[in-house]
């Protein structure tokens, strides 16, 4: 499950405006690397421009070898970058195995064929796909709500949700938008275990946007630093911390250095 | 049990075909009713494919009606004595005949379909439902425009259509439309529909290649409305360009959203309500709007999910399970 996401030089510009300038950084395989900066700094946009939604008007995106600019967002899904929301985007109308369920979708070995026809092959594989989502839902704890409305769990199982739902997907890059947003302190530790439990046990890379340094300090190996759409700093947390321009463009050029925490 | 829905399907048409060989002994009038309910119901099934499951509004259901009609009554007019003669006579030719020009006519229907989805699935909500009611117009205005020697028959439209329909035919078609749709959306593959519907963009994250999914709702969609508008041709032995108006098409979407969207049994209980309701208000010919409109209000306010949602069945087969 290697595979190394290297983005090089890019650019995009809406209208006169550079959302993210020159940015070039590089995701090994099974890395947990961090994405902060201030608010508007351009870190979603750089999402967006990974998973396809937005198309750099210039620089290199390349996993694995394969160019992305110009796949479409599901075509990147296929090619094993995953990605969560900022705000949460499950389907409510659907259960919480639904939910899973339709990210197995790319993985169906036959189409719509297949459903009409409801041979032997499609009951085997219908049963098949069955047991893979609650093997999923099971590992996160989630099998006893397989059949709840996702609508009706609480706040961070519905991030948890969205989490195994991007999962399902088996990417070999995962993609987490502020996963921590709006959740309490216990929360966030439950999150952060979470998160070294999925790169333990699914050997994945993982990039996080975060604003909760408590969570991107703890668990980051490298940390990626933004502001106004460009890479201010990179390292280690503790590098990042003791890193003047980042101290400087969270708290004001004005401040004195003192101690060196950032956070 | 597994075989459950090619079972149903199976009893359904041989059903259909049971109670057709005995058509006879049905009251006329009674029987005119419940072919309408089975065109009725194969209309409201399909659109609620596009407007219920996947969630793009369409206003044009009757439009695609329209191509049908016509492409299966210009297929038993002009060539229905050629096939009838390659086929040898006899109720197999004349059967082989009404497939050939109900699949034609669903065919061009189905293209249609795709012509007009694949620029204008890009557009969403209000937009979507603007350009197939516009599609809707522009067919109903072409035909209208089209010479009354020709193979449309101009605003007259077209007449002396052979009387194929049957109940077989109506409730064989109505049959497979409600197989096709509900085995589809009851699938892995077809949870993409639903996940179209709920968040277009979630569902390109996780790999669902949504403008597919949109084209072949809007094709399938268009496909079964033109089956049904064959059906209809040939049942009235001759149709009009007006017939197929804006307020066919406001009639099906009344349909799915009174029976509640993505609901297929819900659907079909509202197709079957509002064709017999229409029947009963005949009397009342100008007030029969004012009730219906009166319906949908009460509705609106008492029960805005329809009268059978969709979640209803999803609990069920929690229970189930």
């Amino acid at each position: 499950m290697s595979a190394k996401l290297e983005l090089d030089n890019v650019t995009i510009q809406f209208g006169g405006l550079k959302a993210v300038g020159d940015l070039s950084f590089t995701i090994n395989p099974g890395e947990l690397i961090g994405l902060i900066g201030p608010n508007g700094a351009g870190k979603t946009t750089v999402f967006n421009l990974i998973t396809g939604v937005y198309v750099p008007t210039a620089g290199r995106i390349s996993f694995n070898g394969i160019s992305l600019p110009g796949h479409k967002p599901h075509q990147i899904t296929r090619i094993g970058i995953s990605r969560t929301f900022q705000n949460i985007r499950l389907f409510p109308s659907l259960s919480v195995f639904d939910n899973v369920r339709s990210a197995f979708i790319m993985h169906l070995p036959h189409g719509i064929a297949h459903a009409l026809v409801r041979g032997r092959a499609f009951h085997d594989e219908e049963r098949e796909l069955e047991s893979d989502v609650l093997d999923l839902l099971d590992i996160f704890g989630l099998k006893d709500a397989q059949h709840t409305s996702c609508n009706a769990l609480s706040y961070g199982d519905q991030r948890r949700l969205e989490i195994v739902r991007a999962l399902a997907t088996k990417p070999k890059l995962l993609l987490l938008d502020e996963p921590a947003a709006g959740m309490n302190p216990t929360e966030k530790e439950e999150l952060m275990k979470l998160i070294r439990f999925i790169k333990g046990k699914f050997n994945i890379a993982i990039m996080l946007v975060e604003h909760d340094m408590k969570v991107v300090m703890g668990i980051c190996e490298r940390i990626v630093v933004l502001n106004y759409g460009e890479k201010i700093a990179e390292g280690t947390p503790q590098e990042v911390q003791k890193n003047p321009d980042v101290i400087a463009a969270y708290l004001g050029a004005d401040h004195e250095v003192v101690g060196g925490a950032a956070a | 049990m597994k075989y459950k829905a090619q079972i149903f399907l199976f009893i359904a048409l041989a059903a259909s075909l049971g109670v057709s060989l005995c058509a006879g002994n049905i009251d006329d009038y009674f029987l005119d009713i419940l072919l309408n309910v089975g065109i009725n119901v194969t209309l409201a099934v399909s659109l609620n494919l596009v407007n219920g499951h996947t969630g793009q509004f369409s206003l044009g259901h009757a439009g695609f009606m329209a191509v049908g009609a016509y492409g299966a009554s210009i297929v038993t007019l002009q060539l229905g004595d050629h096939l009838l003669q390659i086929f040898g006579g006899g109720s197999i030719a004349t059967a082989l005949t009404f497939l050939i020009a109900l699949l034609v006519g669903g065919g061009c229907a189905a293209l249609s379909g795709w012509m007009v989805g694949m620029p204008s699935l890009r557009l969403k909500g209000d937009y979507l439902a603007i350009v197939t009611l516009g599609f809707n117009e522009i067919i109903r205005v072409v035909l209208t425009n089209t010479s009354g020697d020709g193979p449309f028959g101009g605003a007259l439209g077209l007449k002396g259509i052979a009387s194929y329909t049957n109940f077989f035919w109506v409730f064989g078609v109505a049959a497979v439309t409600i197989y096709v749709v509900s085995t589809m959306v009851n699938s892995t593959y077809g949870r993409g529909f639903l996940a179209v519907r709920d968040d277009e963009i979630a569902a390109e994250a996780m790999g669902v290649n949504t403008v597919r999914y949109k084209v072949i709702a809007f094709v399938l969609g268009a496909f079964f409305a033109g089956l049904a508008g064959g059906l209809y041709a040939h049942f009235r032995s001759t149709i009009s360009p007006e017939g197929f108006n804006f307020l066919k098409s406001v009639d099906v979407v009344v349909m799915v959203i009174l029976g509640g969207m993505g609901s297929t049994p819900g659907v079909i209980a509202a197709a079957i309500l509002l064709t017999v309701l229409n029947e009963w208000l005949r009397d009342f010919e100008q007030y029969r709007m004012i009730v219906f409109a009166l319906i949908l209000i009460v509705m609106m306010i008492v029960r805005p999910q329809g009268l059978l949602p969709a979640s209803l069945f999803q609990r069920k087969k929690k229970e189930s399970a």
